[in-house]
């Protein structure tokens, strides 16, 4: 019950796109269609827990029995960094499919705040080995679904676009959309 | 001179940030619940960016191109954690409002951006320069969306009521829907003057700061998508 709890509240209370404002530059950046939103969703999922996973063996392993764990911030990043490093290489070898669709999303993740966010969270919050991938599994649902309804909307948008002043067009209009549908996310506040 | 004028005339308006280049937005849309934490926030990124410019400007020449991205993320991650030793020794209570937006810095598409755009580039004095512009232009956008932030969505600003005590300030500006809201208008409101004055919108989104090749899927779609 409990990571019931966890992985719904990391996923739709706590989303890390429209409560947290992690990862706002791939939310807006590839929404614009729908397959290249569905490939980063997965892009993300997969770095996300295995970047999870590494970072929580690294701080507790190595940086808080000797004490640095003040260096956390630049050990997290450069494991971030060669864990997409990793993956890339491990995926063009044995899944060449796999690796054209999501290959191009592979590089702007070492970048994506989202990644390091939920590293660092994970640290902060205290959670066990568990828990830190149950909520890292979270927060990357969470982020895949605001990323496939976002691009579901502006696809929706696209076709009207005329209509709407030049002014207003792409990013700020995108942004006042988004903030829309963090307002209908809040709704989800009482489920837990 | 002429060219600190000039970086400074990018920075906080011509090429300013946030609101004409739309990068970093991740810390721009967090943080800024009201003026105070915009302008620490600001501030923070100006300490880092200035620091990671002079010493990148200074080592250009030694970093091989191929490690060039690793090796700035990591001279940037270590002010940031200087950085962060600071906040959390002589404002305990910005660091606690910040929060892991502190650590976040080094993501910041901003920082890399300056680091592989100008500051890999050109002198040290150029470099700092640039730095000082653009530290200051997305320290003044982050205190700007604040400020209208916490007047609208809590009557004060820096702290103090500013709105007359009948009025009923709204209280969403303050949460997460009114940052992407306050944002969105505030940029509408930046394009409307650009075209009045030139006619075009200028080129944002991530995929100005150049870090993947030509097939990012981000890439010079910023603008349109």
């Amino acid at each position: 019950m409990h990571w019931v709890e966890l992985f719904l509240g990391a996923m739709l209370v706590n989303n890390i796109v429209l409560a947290r404002f992690l990862g706002v530059c791939p939310f807006l950046g590839v929404s614009s269609r729908m397959g290249t939103a569905r490939g980063m969703g997965f892009a993300v999922l997969f770095v996300m827990t295995l970047a999870s996973a590494v970072t929580w063996l690294v701080y507790y392993g190595i940086l808080e029995p000797l004490g640095i764990t003040y260096l956390s911030t630049m050990a997290f990043i450069l494991v971030i960094a060669s864990v997409v490093q990793f993956v890339e290489i491990v995926m063009k070898k044995f899944w060449p499919a796999l690796y054209r669709s999501l290959g191009i999303f592979l590089p702007l993740i070492t970048t994506n705040c989202a990644v390091l966010g939920v590293a660092v969270l994970n640290v902060r919050e205290g959670f066990g080995f568990v828990e830190s991938l149950v909520h890292s599994l979270g927060t990357a649902g969470g982020f895949m679904l605001a990323l496939i309804l976002f691009a579901g909307l502006r696809e929706r948008m696209a076709e009207t676009a005329q209509d709407v002043p030049e002014a207003l067009r792409g990013l700020p209009l995108s942004l006042v959309t988004a903030g829309l549908m963090a307002l209908a996310f809040m709704g989800f506040q009482g489920i837990i | 001179m002429k060219l600190f004028q000039e970086r400074l005339w990018a920075g906080l308006i011509k090429e300013n940030p946030v609101f004409v280049q739309a990068i970093g937005m991740c810390p721009v849309l967090a943080v800024t619940s009201s003026a105070t934490n915009g302008l620490g926030m600001g501030l923070a990124v100006l300490a880092v960016l200035f620091c990671s410019n002079a010493v990148i400007s200074l080592i250009r020449r030694f970093i091989p191109a191929t490690v060039r991205i690793p090796s700035f993320i990591v001279i940037i991650a270590g002010f940031v954690t200087i950085v962060q030793f600071v906040t959390e020794a002589w404002t305990p209570g910005l660091n606690r409002s910040l929060g892991i937006f502190i650590p976040l810095i080094v993501v910041n598409c901003l920082i890399l951006g300056r680091a592989e755009a100008y500051a890999s580039k050109n002198g040290l004095m150029a470099s700092l320069f640039d730095a000082v512009g653009m530290g200051l232009g997305f320290a003044a956008a982050l205190t700007t969306l604040g400020g209208v932030r916490e007047i609208l969505g809590a009557g004060t600003l820096f702290g103090r009521a500013v709105l007359p005590s009948g009025a009923q300030p709204a209280l969403v500006l303050s949460m997460a829907p009114g940052a992407f809201i306050a944002l969105g208008i505030l940029l509408a409101l930046v394009r409307v003057v650009q075209l009045r004055r030139k006619g075009s919108i200028a080129k944002t989104g991530c995929g100005s700061c150049q870090l993947c090749g030509e097939d990012c899927p981000s890439a010079g779609k910023g603008a349109e998508a």
